[in-house]
């Protein structure tokens, strides 16, 4: 489905009353002060997603934005794809030939790019080291998106001689910190409250999507939308729904993406099928990374919503999953943890048994989870919508600008 | 009703919080403990008063970050309570504050037959934060503005006057614009006794919202 331009005052409608005009007055502080964002790519990925959104909101405020994207050929990406998983902590084969040709992509784009801006916001490692090669003519920022609590040292050791070199860092979770000469900021990433995954939803436009993945509404409905991945733990998931289903009669569905260019994924979702053959109530739904339309009606129609992962990044599922006033039961992992407040917007879980515990709880307590579901949604509606995402860069351009 | 206009009229002021990260981390409770001697006095802000803006609506399970860790993370349900009896608006000086978060841990160590750590929780991270002052164009001449004012502002607004810490004479002070400028000496008195550390911002609002309407006369809706 296409979606239709946003603009600020279309979240009046979902924002705390005064959101969008502290915002105006946010920008007048930094009104024309041009801010430049650089990333690796112009289409696909979670930080393109978000610089779509972000540029066109940045320009009704009044902040004159500009995106740059790092060309590199195919030998470039793989590098960096390297480099992406090295410092998310698996092992990698890192060469200097490697390293050679990461950092004359790096100079070369930084010659081709026009890099002039006040505030210069360069995201993830990919474009890291542009500023070696490029006078800074106001404060460089990087902004670090993937998880770095875990790196591998020799990668980050690298990386590290030119994030130091960068007035500040921002990163998503405390955990992710480094030991760094220069301020490390913290923004948690956010969700888009008017984006097709997280409109409100007509009952009827709930219904067909229901009816049309062959899901019945006639049981409390159990939802995971995630990955066919082994640290997302499906199959934990459909053993905590065994225990339950022993007492309470419920649906489960686990809602994910395809897997076919992931090998191991695909080796997960025969396993998660074969865990649930032969029951009808457990549903297996393997959907487009386009689904956003059929993710939203599953949340709206979930009694509860699960993310029993055992090893996180963010994990904006659950924030998903909570601005539809739903209880979410977490694994204890990653920013599950800051994004549930145990016991007041859901429950954070550590194994199979506790999960279906606080399932049973929830299902036999309708009044307990619906005020869950509420605190949820408020507590999104503060911490992790787009706006305060933009608010929160704003401010960061008064501070780095004083 | 009250009629009397000021002739300074109070000006709301909303704010945003800058979050940094001051990449130091506390495993177990004696970490904790030399954490919260060495960091810088802002960071003892962040995780005492001004948590209090990270919920704005929510009053959470424990009133400061120190209890929370403690209670959730360690599963030391002793010293969570310990702590989170600890009312930051009791100290006028941070390092007050400090000693008495000290004390309290030091305390309980003492009477350990080991050091209490994280198992299956997360570890503490220690923060600071900047404040960005951000005037939300809202001003009251009367208590009626006032009153209205303390309605439509930000949430970060009711935080920005009612938590920062600023001295007597400050212009941003409410207790102080009341009684200079309006001569409401009781109200005053009633506003700066107001203890939002059992609250949220939204319930502190709530309360300040029904002492103005206790002395404009008949009680309104919010």
């Amino acid at each position: 489905m296409l979606e239709t331009a946003v603009r600020l005052d279309d979240y009046r409608t979902v924002v705390a009353g005064g959101t969008i005009d502290l915002l105006h007055r946010l920008a007048d502080r930094v009104r024309g002060r041009s801010l430049l964002h650089v990333n690796s790519t112009r289409v696909g990925g979670g930080v393109a997603e978000m610089l779509q959104r972000y540029v066109p909101l940045f320009e009704e405020l009044g902040v004159p934005v500009r995106w740059e994207v790092l060309a590199g050929n195919e030998a470039f990406f793989q590098v960096t794809k390297s480099f992406h998983n090295a410092l998310q902590g698996t092992e990698q084969v890192i060469t200097d030939q490697m390293l050679r040709s990461y950092v004359e992509t790096n100079e070369a784009n930084a010659r081709i790019l026009n890099l002039d801006a006040d505030v210069v916001i360069i995201h993830d490692p990919q474009p890291a080291a542009m500023i070696e090669f490029h006078p800074k003519r106001g404060p460089w920022i990087w902004r670090c998106h993937i998880d770095v609590s875990h790196p591998q040292r020799r990668a980050w050791s690298f990386i590290r001689q030119y994030v130091v070199r960068y007035s500040g860092a921002i990163f998503s979770l405390p955990k992710f910190a480094q030991r760094l000469p220069i301020p490390q900021y913290l923004m948690y990433p956010s969700i888009d409250p008017l984006a097709e995954k997280n409109r409100p939803l007509e009952p009827g436009e709930i219904d067909a999507v229901l009816h049309r993945l062959g899901v019945p509404r006639d049981k409390p409905i159990l939802l995971q939308v995630s990955r066919f991945d082994r640290f997302k733990d499906p199959v934990g998931v459909i053993n905590a729904y065994r225990i339950v289903k022993k007492y309470d009669d419920c649906r489960l569905i686990l809602a994910g993406g395809g897997a076919v260019d992931d090998p191991e994924g695909a080796q997960v979702l025969a396993e998660v099928q074969e865990a649930a053959s032969g029951d009808p109530d457990i549903h297996v739904l393997v959907l487009p990374p386009t689904a956003h339309h059929e993710i939203n009606a599953l949340q709206h129609a979930a009694a509860i919503i699960i993310q029993k992962s055992t090893k996180e990044g963010f994990g904006l599922t659950v924030a998903e999953g909570m601005w539809k006033a739903k209880p979410v039961i977490g694994g204890f992992a990653g920013g599950i943890t800051v994004q549930i407040i145990y016991g007041v917007t859901g429950y954070t879980v550590n194994s199979v048994e506790g999960c279906a515990f606080r399932i049973r709880q929830l299902l036999n307590n309708p009044e307990l989870a619906r005020r869950m579901g509420e605190n949820a949604r408020e507590y999104v509606r503060e911490n992790f919508l787009i706006t305060r995402d933009l608010t929160e860069h704003l401010a960061l351009m008064a501070a780095q600008l004083r | 009703m009250d009629s009397r206009e000021a002739l300074r009229p109070f000006e709301f002021t909303a704010c945003l919080e800058l979050r940094e990260m001051l990449g130091r981390s506390a495993w177990d409770e004696r970490e904790l403990l030399s954490g919260i001697e060495d960091v810088p006095q802002e960071s003892i802000f962040y995780h005492t008063h001004s948590s209090f803006l990270r919920s704005r609506y929510l009053a959470a399970p424990y009133p400061n970050d120190f209890a929370t860790w403690a209670a959730i993370q360690v599963r030391d349900r002793v010293l969570g309570e310990r702590l989170a009896a600890v009312d930051p608006f009791d100290y006028s000086e941070l390092e007050t504050l400090r000693g008495e978060l000290i004390t309290i841990i030091d305390d309980h160590l003492g009477n350990m037959q080991s050091v209490p750590r994280i198992v299956y929780g997360e570890s503490f991270h220690f923060m600071r934060s900047t404040i960005i002052e951000v005037p939300s164009g809202v001003t009251a001449r009367t208590l009626e503005e006032f009153r209205d004012g303390l309605r439509r502002v930000d949430l970060s607004a009711i935080y920005f006057h009612f938590f920062e810490p600023r001295g007597r004479r400050d212009p941003a002070a409410p207790a102080e614009w009341l009684e200079d400028e309006l001569g409401e000496t009781q109200l005053a008195a009633l506003v700066r006794r107001l203890n939002p550390y059992i609250s949220s911002l939204d319930g502190l609002r709530d309360r300040l919202l029904v002492l103005c309407d206790q002395y404009l006369g008949a009680p309104r809706h919010a």
